[in-house]
């Protein structure tokens, strides 16, 4: 055990608050240095998971006016059952329930393997009209053992209490019919109550395998 | 205020330039690195008339998703495409076999042509050829591509390897184009390095930074 130990005013370097300290460039002194502006909040791991579910507040998860930007992302979330489209929803009530209103638009380029057939087409049937449903990232992702689905959803500023929330996300699929398929969704929860909850799901069934995760964007 | 100040040096720790102050994973000491949030830059290569830029490192289990950034790539040759290829190992030949797809945005000076559309031909299917991330670039003094590749969980043993990319292009032909494409890799074997090149002669100019997503 140390018999005394150093108070923070007792370091060659002005302190700052929130800041962390480093070897200047010269590495002949100390100076203040800031952590980089994507900070990782959460990580969830399906595992037969019928839902993943980032609440603000529950579980060290943060989803609320301390970042006006939020990132999460999926890597090889992988179907129990074949042919089912990896969904989410937010909530304004922590939770209780994922049904915001919402109204977006999908599109997607997708080739198969044999190279027959290519396309870049809206997706009438994978967007909403101020619907409260699930919204898809895409559809079909197989369940083969080597197919999943990995990209990101950006959700801006949910904490406001004058705009809608909009979102924005892409990613990539192994559709079940051995088509890579490259998917993007926009759109808006229509509320100006805050979004403090984000649901992922399977249109059916479970997500047998896959890496969620929730990092927040500084804005200073 | 203290009398006596801890100065750099007196800290059981090697010094290093830029470095924040860190215990170490037991934690029973200190140690030097980066606090750099959950994007951390591991490799920054910069061309210079380069038939290749290859990241041979640093691609392994340590992040689930790794992202390229590509600044001001320059080609020395007019109207050629920038393409990259993966590998496993420490195998050099970069002809793994993907399926993709690849769509754009365009937009010329002249203000006489614009489109979307699906970019046939510049695809793959169950191919093994270096994958056009952006065509047909300009050698102007002012042309270039811009954008950023990100590749997910290049380390999987279960899964194919998932790819996304934006960029933006400074067209040959004065336009801007504004490309997007992505596809898996189709191998359950890891990736471990990553290369890119012009599809003729040299890149020029331009650097590529690679990041691990934590």
């Amino acid at each position: 055990m140390a018999l005394t130990k150093y108070n923070y005013n007792s370091f060659d370097v002005t302190p700052v608050a929130s800041k962390a300290m480093g070897f200047n460039s010269g590495a002949n002194g100390l100076t203040t240095v800031t952590e980089g502006s994507m900070v990782l909040i959460k990580t969830l791991t399906a595992s037969s998971s019928a839902t993943i579910s980032f609440v603000d507040g529950t579980s060290d998860v943060v989803l609320d006016n301390t970042y006006p930007t939020y990132l999460f992302k999926f890597v090889n979330a992988h179907p129990e059952t074949n042919s089912v489209d990896l969904q989410f929803n937010g909530s304004s009530d922590t939770g209780s329930n994922y049904n915001v209103a919402k109204t977006t638009t999908a599109f997607q380029a997708y080739q198969n393997e044999a190279g027959t057939a290519t396309s870049l087409m809206y997706e009438p049937s994978q967007d909403i009209a101020q619907g409260t449903g699930f919204q898809g990232f895409f559809s079909y992702v197989g369940n083969d053992n080597d197919q999943a689905a990995s990209g990101e959803l950006w959700l801006f500023n949910p904490s406001s209490t004058t705009f809608v929330k909009h979102f924005i996300s892409v990613c990539n699929v192994a559709e079940q019919g051995d088509v890579t398929k490259h998917c993007f969704r926009g759109g808006y929860f229509n509320t100006t109550s805050v979004i403090d909850a984000i649901q992922f799901k399977m249109s059916s069934d479970a997500i047998d395998a896959g890496t969620f995760k929730l990092y927040g964007i500084k804005d200073s | 205020m203290a009398l006596s100040k801890v100065d750099y040096n007196s800290l059981n720790v090697t010094a290093a330039a830029s470095k924040a102050l860190k215990w170490n994973s037991t934690p029973n000491g200190f140690e030097t690195g980066d606090i750099a949030g959950s994007m951390v830059l591991l490799e920054t290569q910069t061309a210079s008339s380069d038939d290749t830029l290859s990241f041979t490192s640093n691609i392994d289990s340590t992040y689930k998703e790794y992202v390229f950034k590509f600044f001001d790539i320059h080609p020395e040759t007019n109207n050629v495409d920038f393409t990259f290829q993966v590998d496993t190992g420490t195998n050099t030949s970069y002809n793994q076999t993907m399926t993709t797809t690849s769509f754009r945005a365009l937009h010329d000076e002249a203000d006489t042509a614009t489109a979307l559309n699906y970019d046939t031909g510049r695809d793959q299917a169950q191919g093994t050829a270096f994958h056009i991330l952006g065509h047909e670039i300009g050698n102007g003094n002012d042309e270039s591509i811009n954008g950023e590749l990100t590749i997910f969980s290049p380390s999987s043993d279960t899964f194919v390897k998932h790819f996304i990319a934006a960029v933006n292009i400074y067209a040959a032909s004065d336009m801007s184009e504004n490309k997007y494409t992505a596809g898996y890799v189709n191998t359950t074997t890891a990736l471990t390095r990553v290369q890119f090149k012009m599809s003729s002669d040299a890149i020029e100019a331009g650097t590529i930074k690679l990041y691990g997503i934590t």
